[in-house]
């Protein structure tokens, strides 16, 4: 009996989710004796005719990770949708956009400027950019175009499960994996990992206070971080209080605040929007110029609530307001 | 703005009529809008109220959710700092509404889309005169018309296979 | 989406709509039947009608008739404002079997057909806000509401004729109750009147005798010199931490037989009487007024030597054969256990001072009419004699009307009492020294019983009026018979000339206005103050002595201006409404309280410090929270501020809200 076969392919991705299958270690042994990888672009030497290749759901799994941005994307995630029974969004880029889609903060001609014309060490004085097309002697070249924002996975393909974290810890790959073959699965859509906040498996909870109030943030290079003391009452910002667990709390166990990289729990329709309102509850000011004085030390708020998550968001991306008097 | 005018349409503009909702808590806010009802106060007839006890229950995603289903603005109104029903509950909708505001900045929102106001039980005619001019800022604005996020282009999609949910 | 939605309970909604026609109220402004036939088109509406008082028996019938026949397990009202007729609806759902909590409204009427000028975008908001309302009480659960036992006794702040008035009834009817008053003695400010109109009854001669009731009633605890500090709880269920200032004579002891004054080392009055207003003196030692209930002394320590200095030779301690002096008397604090509290605080004057124009403080023979009741009064500084300060009897005198009321710089409302008492005044002035007396008013307002004949008769006096504001009150003669007189400045509005009449004595009828502190006040017992300063009742026509937080009434002058039979209907009224509220012997608490999924409850602890009222506890074994719910409040803050969803507020879920903003936007 042929072992099923997965697939694992990356987008707008870093390589971390791809190294985070080399963590499973050991653990790697029994995974790739139970499942045939027909497609690792990273890891083997496969193509794009391979997959066009295969039937349609030829794969029974495919992991992938990465937001998607460029056309290559795209028409890759497309493909991989047709020939997988099931796509699981794997890490924070595709599950919500991750790092990558803090560019959507920016619209796409003042990102192409500074990286290629802007940035302290770029030299380049006639301009050059890339362009989807060119004729060189040999014939005619191709690069993937750029869409205007950064999508997370299912924004752009239906998407069957979820693998949050960056890079999402190793035991819920491991138990994703069993899960697949078993066929034990939870509903459609559902995010494979617990469904409660970090607080929950936090080391430190039991030296979080009740009272709580916060008078200023601070940055993790501001202050010495107590290595037992809950972190958000150090007055760092820690989002553990509104980020799915599963990850053994290794950022807290580093000392170092969680950023949300899990993403929210599933009652939570905004993930960056709920931080926010839990966090600056807790501030400790009733006047009002108190209380933005306090919040002048949260230096960048898409940053810290929607580090990982900006597509994903009820908002999407930066609200490009009309030219004044036009609409 | 007196009592009897009407929500001018701009030239140029296409008569774009604002949608606002508004958050009203139920003891103050609320109240004074019925106030402002039995007095026979005439104004802006753009938002839509949703009454909840005590601004306190106000919170960002609720505003956001506003933002994306299509409103063009979002009108907070909770007791004035001190005479919160509940104690303290106003204070809370003033420190999520001043960070969100903070985002709404860095996110290109404009600042007038969003607004938080301190109306009493008695102050009706406060509420007819934050209505006109909120309705009349957002009309200069124009409409949000915020991104759509993206939708899957195949949902029936994908695989026949795939929905008989087994695994070969 | 919204289609697929099933009911939080399971059940596949079946939605009756009904649009109110309220009379012409809504259907002036709003297309009823197209508002009907919009919600009809709406997902899981089943039934869609109109008619034209839903309120009424007919109208709540229809909704009983269609729960029955078509099945209904969601009805939606589009009519009037829900802090009006959300409980009648909702019995109306519970006597057709169907639970109360499955029922929510549309606020059409003050919210849109009321406020609405143009008619279609009247009808469209309406069709927004039913949208709104069928998409959300999709979501609604049943709920049930909890009753809690109430405590049978009554405070009632402030003893004049109100709260005097409100004690009396409610502990005939034997009830508990706690007076406390602010002052050295009950009585109010109508114990400083000397006559009361129309009737001209002497003001002491009938309210005395109620005071001597208050002073010998069981069931009346009397609190003299005494603030509500602190209030807790809810209806039926309050605490109050009262602070009981030292008087330094025993209550118990003193026959207020006036040796200890007559003994006192002052040799005159050197403190400011305040029930005189100032215009005689008292020693540190006195008694408040002849009648004064307790009828015992006090000491003023900021005046006594002995208290403040701590040396004297304490003669009065000598004089007093019974020992009832005691310097050692320190604040007291009482707390007690109500179930229902009266507010019967009334008013202060307007400070006339604030109308230099009208020279009062200026020129002395200018006096506030309650300075000139305390002439009038026999007991009063000068014996009842109309003397001035400069010891002359007036041959002329000019009575201002509204100074301070009907005023856009001090107060836009009419005090209401002040033509009377200005009328009263006249009568009293022209019977007592026939002196000539000129009424300068705006509108002559006498509107109830046997006023107008009062006016009649007065004008029989030989009164003059003179419609006209006065402008200007000086002393600054331009003919040789306005030497040393006040010339009072005014246009004659009725023959169009300005005149300048000379008066020996000037009279101010000052507007009534809320006391200074009434913004502490009101706070201490969580209700709200009207524009103008006066404590806010729940309805200006149908609920004028109760207040937005039940269990707290009004009654008399606090929730504004009104004369003393008006005071004393209205003190019987919040007494009645007091008594029906301990009498049933239960409160039932909206069901709107906040909980927390156990399940889901990651232990965060954000919401424990943000309960005003510490309903959340932290379970440390289970390293869940976990709401109080006989201590919530139902504001729904942890619910704003729980990061994972795990608190929720009954009546106000995520889901329904958000259903909410789904229909306001989505399907007009």
């Amino acid at each position: 009996m042929s072992k099923p076969k997965a697939g694992f392919y990356w987008c707008a991705s870093c390589g971390g989710c791809e190294e985070s299958v080399v963590d499973l270690a050991e653990d790697l042994i029994a995974v790739v004796a139970a499942i045939d990888f027909a497609f690792f672009p990273c890891a083997m030497d496969f193509k794009r005719e391979d997959v066009e290749a295969m039937k349609d759901g030829e794969m029974a799994v495919c992991f992938i990770n990465g937001a998607v941005r460029s056309s290559e994307q795209f028409e890759m995630v497309e493909l991989l949708r047709k020939k997988s029974q099931l796509i699981i969004a794997y890490g924070s880029c595709a599950h919500m956009g991750g790092i990558p889609g803090l560019a959507n903060l920016y619209d796409l001609e003042s990102l192409l400027k500074r990286v290629y014309s802007e940035t302290e060490s770029t030299d380049n004085p006639s301009g050059t950019r890339p362009l989807p097309q060119t004729t060189v002697p040999g014939g005619k070249l191709t690069l993937p175009t750029l869409d205007e924002s950064v999508k997370s996975l299912d924004q752009v393909i239906p998407v069957d499960y979820y693998i949050p974290g960056c890079p999402p810890p190793t035991p819920l790959l491991k138990a994703a994996v069993e899960a697949v073959l078993s066929g034990k699965l939870p509903p459609k859509g559902s995010v494979l990992a617990p469904d409660h906040a970090l607080c929950k498996e936090c080391p430190r909870i039991d030296s979080k206070p009740e009272d709580l109030l916060i008078k200023e943030f601070k940055r993790p290079h501001e202050i010495q971080i107590d290595t037992e003391k809950c972190l958000l009452a150090q007055g760092l910002m820690c989002l553990g209080s509104g980020t799915r667990a599963g990850c053994a709390a290794v950022c807290i166990k580093g000392n170092m605040p969680c950023t949300g990289c899990m993403g929210p729990v599933s009652r939570v329709r905004d993930h960056g929007g709920a931080m926010m309102g839990a966090i600056s509850s807790l501030l400790e000011y009733t006047e009002e110029d108190q209380i933005v004085a306090a919040l002048d030390s949260v230096v960048d708020p898409v940053g810290t609530f929607y580090r990982y998550g900006v597509p994903a968001s009820m908002m999407f991306r930066k609200h490009k307001a009309p030219a004044i008097g036009g609409h | 703005m007196s009592n009897l005018s009407l929500p001018q349409t701009a030239a140029g503009n296409d008569g774009f009529e604002p949608r606002i909702v508004a958050f009203f808590c139920n003891w103050c806010t609320y109240t004074a809008s019925d106030l402002a009802g039995i007095s026979r106060m005439t104004y802006a007839p753009n938002t839509r109220v949703i009454r909840v006890m005590c601004s306190g229950r106000i919170e960002p995603q609720l505003i956001l959710a506003a933002l994306r289903k299509g409103a063009d603005g979002v009108l907070i109104g909770g007791c004035h700092p001190g005479d919160c029903h509940y104690q303290v509950g106003n204070y809370k909708c003033l420190r999520r509404f001043k960070l969100l505001k903070r985002y709404f900045e860095q996110m290109g929102i404009e600042p007038e889309r969003v607004r938080l106001e301190w109306i009493a039980a008695s102050e009706g005619d406060k509420v007819q005169k934050v209505t006109n001019e909120m309705v009349e800022q957002v009309r200069k604005l124009g409409p949000l018309n915020l991104a759509e996020p993206p939708k899957p282009h195949h949902q029936a999609a994908v695989c026949a296979v795939a929905a008989e949910g087994a695994v070969s | 989406m919204f289609m697929e939605n099933k009911a939080s309970d399971g059940e596949q909604p079946r939605v009756g709509v009904y649009v109110c026609y309220c009379g012409m109220n809504i259907a002036s402004k709003v297309d009823v039947e197209a508002v009907r036939q919009f919600a009809e088109k709406l997902p899981n509406v089943v039934v869609s009608r109109t008619y034209k008082f839903m309120c009424s028996d007919p109208g709540q019938e229809l909704i009983a008739h269609d729960i029955k026949e078509q099945n209904l397990n969601r009805i939606v009202v589009a009519s009037c404002s829900p802090l009006l007729h959300d409980a009648t609806f909702r019995k109306a759902c519970a006597k057709a079997g169907l639970n109360p909590f499955y029922f929510t409204m549309a606020n059409i009427r003050e919210q849109v057909s009321w406020v609405t000028a143009n008619s279609a975008a009247a009808t469209k908001k309406a069709e927004a806000l039913v949208a709104a309302a069928v998409a959300r009480v999709a979501m609604h659960e049943a709920l049930e509401k909890k009753r809690v036992p109430v405590h049978a006794d009554v405070m009632v702040v402030g003893a004049g004729i109100s709260g005097i008035h409100a004690a009396l009834l409610l502990a005939n009817a034997g009830k508990k109750v706690y007076l406390v008053e602010r002052e050295p003695s009950i009585g109010g400010h109508m114990g400083q009147l000397d006559k009361t109109f129309p009737t001209l009854d002497c003001s002491a001669c009938i309210l005395t005798p109620k005071m001597s009731e208050v002073k010998n009633h069981p069931n009346i605890t009397l609190w003299t010199l005494s603030e509500v500090q602190e209030v807790s709880g809810f209806s039926g269920n309050f605490k109050v931490k009262v602070k009981r200032n030292p008087r330094f004579v025993k209550l118990e002891l003193c026959v207020a037989c006036g040796q200890c004054v007559e003994a006192c080392v002052f040799k005159e009055g050197r403190v400011p009487d305040e029930y005189n207003i100032g215009l005689s003196k008292h020693k540190p030692i006195y008694m408040p007024f002849p009648q004064a209930t307790p009828a015992s002394v006090l000491i003023d320590p900021n005046a006594c030597l002995k208290l403040s200095r701590g040396k004297c030779a304490s003669k009065c301690v000598e004089a007093c054969d019974r020992a009832a002096i005691d310097f050692e008397q320190k604040v007291e604090y009482s707390e007690v256990d109500v179930g229902a509290i009266i507010l019967a605080t009334g008013y202060q004057l307007f400070d006339a001072k604030k109308m230099p124009e009208y020279g009062y403080g200026k020129y002395p023979n200018v006096y506030t009419m309650i300075e000139l009741e305390r002439l009038v009064n026999a007991a009063g500084p000068t014996q009842g004699e109309i003397v001035m300060r400069d010891g002359r009897k007036p041959k002329r005198v000019g009575i201002i009307h509204c100074v301070g009321s009907r005023d856009k710089r001090h107060h836009p409302y009419c005090s209401s009492v002040c033509c009377m008492v200005s009328l009263k005044m006249a009568h009293l002035i022209r019977e007592r020294i026939d002196a000539e007396v000129f009424n300068f008013y705006i509108d002559m307002r006498t509107t109830l019983k046997g006023y107008e004949e009062f006016y009649d008769r007065v004008l029989h006096d030989g009164v003059n009026f003179v419609r006209g504001r006065v402008a200007e009150v000086t002393d600054w003669a331009m003919t040789p018979g306005e030497e040393g007189k006040l010339v009072i400045r005014v246009e004659d509005t009725l023959i169009g000339v300005v005149r300048r009449i000379p008066v020996d004595m000037v009279v101010l009828a000052t507007a009534m206005e809320a006391h200074d502190n009434a913004d502490d006040v009101r706070r201490k017992f969580n209700i709200s103050c009207s524009k103008e300063g006066w404590f806010l009742e729940r309805h200006p026509k149908l609920a004028p002595v109760s207040t937005f937080s039940d269990g707290i009434f009004l009654a008399g002058v606090c929730q504004g201006p009104k004369d003393i039979p008006e005071s004393v209907a209205q003190a019987g009224a919040a007494a009645a409404e007091a008594l029906a509220l301990v009498d049933k012997g239960f409160v039932e608490i909206e069901p709107n309280s906040a909980c927390i999924d156990a399940d889901t409850c990651s232990g965060c602890k954000t919401c424990v410090p943000l309960c005003p009222y510490h309903a959340i506890t932290f379970d440390a074994e289970k390293k869940i929270s976990a709401v109080n719910e006989a201590l919530c409040k139902g504001c729904g803050t942890c619910v704003g501020s729980c990061p994972s969803g795990a608190a929720q507020q009954k009546l106000f879920t995520d889901e329904q809200l958000h259903q909410e903003i789904e229909g306001v936007l989505n399907y007009v």
